[in-house]
């Protein structure tokens, strides 16, 4: 199976093996044919309106803007409806540094989404810490914190970088399964799991 | 400068005097708050430029920059506390009121408590963490300060360290809020913030009291990391503080470095410098601009100005080949020679511009909701800017008329005729007209130097390793935002002791709650959009 | 003018005649045919209404807008609405669970009752009071109570602050509408919708009322496009002061309503608007060109509506991305010292003019 998206050839995607595994292991679980063309049609709904949560910390946001904006249009992808409130985006883009002040927020974000949501770690900060990865106040990457689904290097990415990766999580959305057993909620689980938010204060 | 010299000499027995670049006063603790008021009553040093923490190794203390807001003199105080376990100083914030967030920096930094600020809280840094960063044996080890989920206390009270009678040091708390206040949280992850700031907001139906500033939901300690990095390694950091004002950050740094090292510039350098400056000034406001215009709801507007900006994008991605991160100065001049047709490119830019503004005013200077919305609010006295050390459009458009390019010239804009925009009324819609106008200078000066770029080298021969004297130097250059200092102390090795970036934001964010007590929730975003400050700049 | 009501009559017939159905089988049939009908003629109108303003929006601002999805993008709402049906809906601790989820029906509801008594076409609507138009006010006002809800149980302060800005908004500025309302019933002397589309038979009543009928049709427009909530008058849900308002809380489905429920009172609004003041469905007549009118009369009267409405909310489209946002104080006094004196003397001016008999 070719999982891509509309006037992108196959061969252009960047990691088509990973993809593969992906469906591999979809496919390994089998599943019916009712429930196999409905989840087309769910994950057909899905991967073609990801709406983004606003949120931006630095330099990377600028960028997010220009997505917007004439020359870049991500609204030829309806990725326009950018929501304010996390209750009804679907993904979020870290765009920008985390820093430890900011990491809790930014689990809340992440915990306020409504299910299904989606991680993109966009720009050097968010990817590994970038060029601050030595700072006493700086996470080494929101992976730290967050299940991230797509990784979009640069610093800032450019906006055409920035359509690729929303790009990619959408064509990652379209492999997915509504019905029984899902393959990433697991991994997400176990992730969440593993970083848990203690429950002092506030 | 001997007159001021004798005469504090006189007043000040124990002040020690140094001529370095500016005037330098050294003095003891003691005397620091009535030297400061005496500086500012008798000499009319009435503007605290820059508040440094400063650790020496043996001592801490602090080195302030006061600049008097008519002639534009500058001075120099350094002040010691006197041990390192508690260190106290004596505050200065009833005489300028940026003092307060000022103190509350250093303090965080370095611990040092500042006796009679009203508020010694945390100003960057999680209530629960452990040690000062910026203290040369801060322990680093990450197990003390790991990331934390959990959400810190919010605290309901600040502290203020009061000086008895008796020459001892007593706490008293205050409340932020009064009891029955209804609090909103704005920030940190809100629209109307700008990026992530947090303003914790008193109500009375829809007029703010009060608002509670905290920062550093974006602070990535980039003082500290240059302070292990060589000083060519420092610079690409400036890009990232104002990303839209890097390429002047990264001016301003430069040309401090290479005024410790006695460097001279080509003249080809200076003025590509030059330029590239005032396209990224255009750069600036025109974001600032639409993001404001968005703000009120005049989505459109963003859309029309950020075709302007792609425009200067697409000509300093030629040259530079960046879209936002330039990292283009370097010590000496520039990295790169200029793109073959950047001239051309520049010029159709000078073209388009004007129709552009004529376009803006058009769809939003003019609508009687834009001017309903902006006019009478948020008036900024230009005492209150001198005061809260506030610069840029948003002080030039209160009525001081301060400008770096023309009150400490640098570079080549003494050569350049372009106008200082000043205004009077001081509301959220003077700082967005002197903004325009200011673009329509901007253009002015590319327009004089685009024709008249002259041959010849753009980089300066440099050493292979970069090592500064011993010594230390301020510059200042006039970004988009206001005016952006540079401080370094060296001890004479290849990488700084000391580096300090004196952000213009930092003091826009400072003077937030001043402006928007008694006004409506609604103009707090005016008020913030107007003031265009950049967060990542404010918590470096 | 070809008379739609013959598709009422034959199915009625169908179920009378053909099925021999009794009286109550067949009341309880065509109710449910109706409400079927109704609620899918507002569900493609509401994806219609997202697609329509994400395109318009986009060649405002120099964009090309959605086109990958389908052509043209047309397919863009759907794969929305697909997503939305199976978002999760989170349900929120320290909150009255039952009047949380009760508000976004309220508020579709109100809507959807106002599509009722819309004149879709000639013979074509639901229901035909002796009072529609009043009717229509009251269901419509209805959708307030809905938003003050969601604010109110989302025990949220922004939320909060946003219901009491949209209900301060709402109760005013339905003042407005009323008034202007009630200066057209005055025009046509009835408030029967029916009625009031046969009145413009011969003229619309925007050129038969002239300048009172303008003056009113202005404060119409404004107040009603303070009513749905949209620029400049978006403050319950202004994005970059109360991140979305009252229904900054909800998710999925829950959202959707309330997302749905905009775009369809923007449609009512220019429904209504078009009823009052553009003849309904009522063709482009001009008295005495009995020709040009024969030609209008071929348009079926659907098209009619659903044109003069939608060109109207294209103005309101125009609007929202033109203008910047007002302030809660500016809006109020904008309404209680402007709007309103400005329609009561409207009120005034359209009686005399309709007493001393000088309408067209």
């Amino acid at each position: 199976m070719e999982v891509t998206t509309k006037s992108m050839p196959y061969e252009d995607w960047k990691d088509n093996e990973y993809i593969e595994s992906l469906v591999s292991e979809l496919k390994a679980s089998g599943t019916n044919v009712i429930v196999g063309s409905l989840d087309k049609l769910i994950n057909w709904g899905r991967s073609n309106s990801l709406w983004p949560l606003t949120f931006a910390t630095s330099c990377c946001g600028i960028e997010f803007i220009a997505l917007g904006a004439a020359r870049y249009d991500m609204a030829r992808f309806g990725w326009e409806v950018a929501r304010s409130s996390p209750r009804q985006a679907d993904f979020m883009m870290v765009a920008g540094t985390i820093v430890h002040r900011m990491a809790p927020a930014v689990r809340r974000l992440y915990d306020q989404l409504a299910e299904p949501k989606y991680v993109i770690a966009c720009g050097g900060c968010a990817v590994s810490g970038g060029p601050f990865k030595n700072s006493y106040h700086v996470l080494k990457g929101v992976g730290e914190i967050l299940p991230v689904d797509v990784y979009c290097p640069g610093c800032p990415p450019r906006p055409e970088a920035m359509i690729y990766a929303i790009m990619q999580l959408s064509r990652k959305v379209k492999i997915e399964k509504f019905f029984g057993g899902v393959n990433r909620k697991e991994s997400r689980k176990e992730f969440l799991k593993n970083h848990p938010v203690s429950e002092t204060t506030n | 400068m001997a007159n001021i010299q004798e005469t504090i000499a006189g007043q000040f027995p124990e002040v020690e005097f140094a001529q370095g670049e500016t005037l330098e006063l050294n003095v003891p603790d003691a005397k620091w708050h009535d030297l400061a008021a005496s500086l500012k009553e008798a000499f009319g040093f009435d503007n605290l430029r820059a508040l440094i923490g400063m650790d020496w190794g043996e001592q801490l203390g602090i080195v302030c920059y006061l600049v008097n807001s008519k002639t534009y003199e500058m001075i120099r105080v350094k002040v010691l506390a006197d041990n390192r376990e508690e260190p106290f100083l004596h505050s200065v914030t009833d005489l300028f009121a940026v003092a307060g967030i000022y103190e509350r920096e250093v303090f965080d930094f370095y611990g040092i408590k500042f006796i009679g600020n009203p508020d010694m809280r945390h100003l960057f840094l999680r209530n629960d963490w452990v040690g000062y960063p910026f203290r040369k044996d801060y322990d680093t080890n990450p197990e003390l300060n790991p990331v934390r989920l959990n959400h810190e206390e919010t605290q309901d009270t600040t502290v203020e360290y009061v000086e008895g009678p008796d020459g001892k040091i007593h706490t008293v708390e205050h409340a932020i809020f009064a009891p029955d206040d209804f609090v909103v949280n704005i920030g940190p992850q809100h629209p109307a913030t700008h990026g992530v700031l947090r303003l914790r907001t008193a109500v009375e139906g829809e007029t703010i009291k009060k608002i509670d500033l905290y920062l550093g939901y974006i602070h990535r300690g980039i003082e500290k990391l240059c302070e292990g990095l060589t000083y060519p390694q420092t610079i690409h950091f400036t890009d990232r503080l104002d990303y839209l004002g890097a390429l002047m950050n990264s001016h301003c740094l430069c040309m401090c470095i290479e005024k410790a090292m006695q460097l001279e510039v080509p003249r080809r350098a200076q003025v590509i410098r030059c330029i590239m400056d005032e396209l990224m000034r255009l750069n600036s406001h025109l974001l600032a601009m639409g993001t404001f215009c968005m703000d009120l709801g005049a989505t459109t507007m963003l859309f029309y100005a950020l075709r302007e900006r792609e425009t200067i994008l697409d000509i300093l991605e030629k040259t530079t080949g960046a879209r936002m991160t330039f990292n283009y100065n370097c010590i000496g001049g520039v990295r790169q020679d200029i793109a073959e047709d950047f001239v051309s490119d520049v010029k159709k830019l000078l073209e388009i511009m004007p129709k552009a503004i004529k376009e803006y005013n058009k769809v939003f200077t003019g609508n009687i909701i834009a001017k309903n919305r902006m006019e009478g609010v948020g008036v900024l006295s230009p005492e209150a800017a001198v005061d809260y050390n506030v610069t840029g459009p948003a002080a030039r458009s209160a009525g001081w008329n301060y400008d770096v390019r023309r009150a400490q010239p640098y570079g080549i804009y003494p050569e350049l005729q372009f106008d200082v925009v000043t205004r009077t009324e001081g509301d959220s819609m003077a700082r967005f007209k002197a903004r325009i106008t200011e673009m329509e200078q901007s253009c002015r000066i590319i327009a004089q130097l685009i024709d008249n770029i002259p041959d010849g080298e753009i980089c300066a021969k440099v050493p292979k390793v970069i090592k500064l004297p011993e010594g230390h130097w301020f510059q200042e250059v006039e970004t988009g935002k206001g005016a952006f200092g540079c401080y370094i102390e060296s001890t004479g090795t290849t990488s700084p002791w000391r580096m300090k970036f004196n952000s213009p934001c930092f003091c826009l964010a400072g003077v937030v709650d001043h402006l928007t007590r008694g006004q409506k929730i609604a103009d707090l975003i005016t008020i913030g959009g107007t003031l265009d400050y950049i967060v990542p700049d404010i918590d470096r | 003018m070809q008379d739609l009501s013959f598709v009422t009559r034959w199915i009625d017939n169908l179920f009378r005649v053909v099925l021999g159905c009794p009286e109550w089988l067949t009341v309880t049939l065509e109710c449910v045919l109706l409400g079927v009908v109704l609620l899918l003629v507002y569900a493609v109108l509401a994806l219609f209404y997202i697609w329509f303003e994400r395109k318009v929006c986009a060649a405002f601002q120099c964009r090309l807008g959605p086109n990958r999805v389908g052509p043209f993008g047309v397919l863009q709402p759907f794969a929305d609405m697909f997503k939305m049906l199976i978002k999760e809906l989170i349900s929120l601790n320290h909150t009255d669970k039952f009047l949380f989820a009760l508000a976004p029906f309220l508020v579709i509801v109100a809507s959807m009752l106002a599509f009722a008594v819309l004149p879709w076409g000639n013979g074509l609507q639901a229901i035909d009071f002796n009072i529609g138009i009043f009717f229509l006010l009251a269901v419509s006002s209805i959708g307030v109570l809905g938003i003050l809800l969601a604010g109110w149980s989302s025990n949220n302060k922004f939320t909060l602050i946003g219901a009491l800005r949209s209900g301060a908004q709402m109760v005013s500025y339905e003042i407005s509408i009323s008034l202007s309302v009630i200066t057209m019933v005055v025009l046509c002397g009835s408030m029967s919708v029916r009625d009031i589309v046969m009145a413009q038979d011969h003229c619309w009543f925007i050129f038969s009322g002239h300048i009172p009928a303008i003056i009113a049709f202005l404060v119409y427009i404004i107040a009603g496009t303070a009513e749905t909530n949209r620029g400049p008058f978006d403050l319950p849900e202004a994005e970059s002061e109360l991140t979305a308002g009252y229904h900054t809380e909800y998710s999925g489905m829950h959202f959707g309503f309330f997302y749905l429920a905009e775009y369809l009172n923007l449609f009512i609004v220019g429904g209504v608007a078009a009823l009052l003041f553009f003849g309904g469905w009522m063709p482009f007549h001009i008295p005495g060109w009995d020709a040009f009118n024969q030609v209008m009369n071929y348009i079926p009267s659907v098209i009619w509506f659903l044109a003069k409405a939608i060109l109207i909310t294209f103005i309101m489209i125009w609007f929202k991305w033109t203008f910047p946002r007002l302030r809660i104080d500016q809006l109020l006094s904008f309404e209680w010292k402007y709007l309103m004196p400005i329609s009561l003397v409207n009120l005034v001016l359209m009686t005399l003019v309709v007493v001393f008999g000088l309408t067209f």
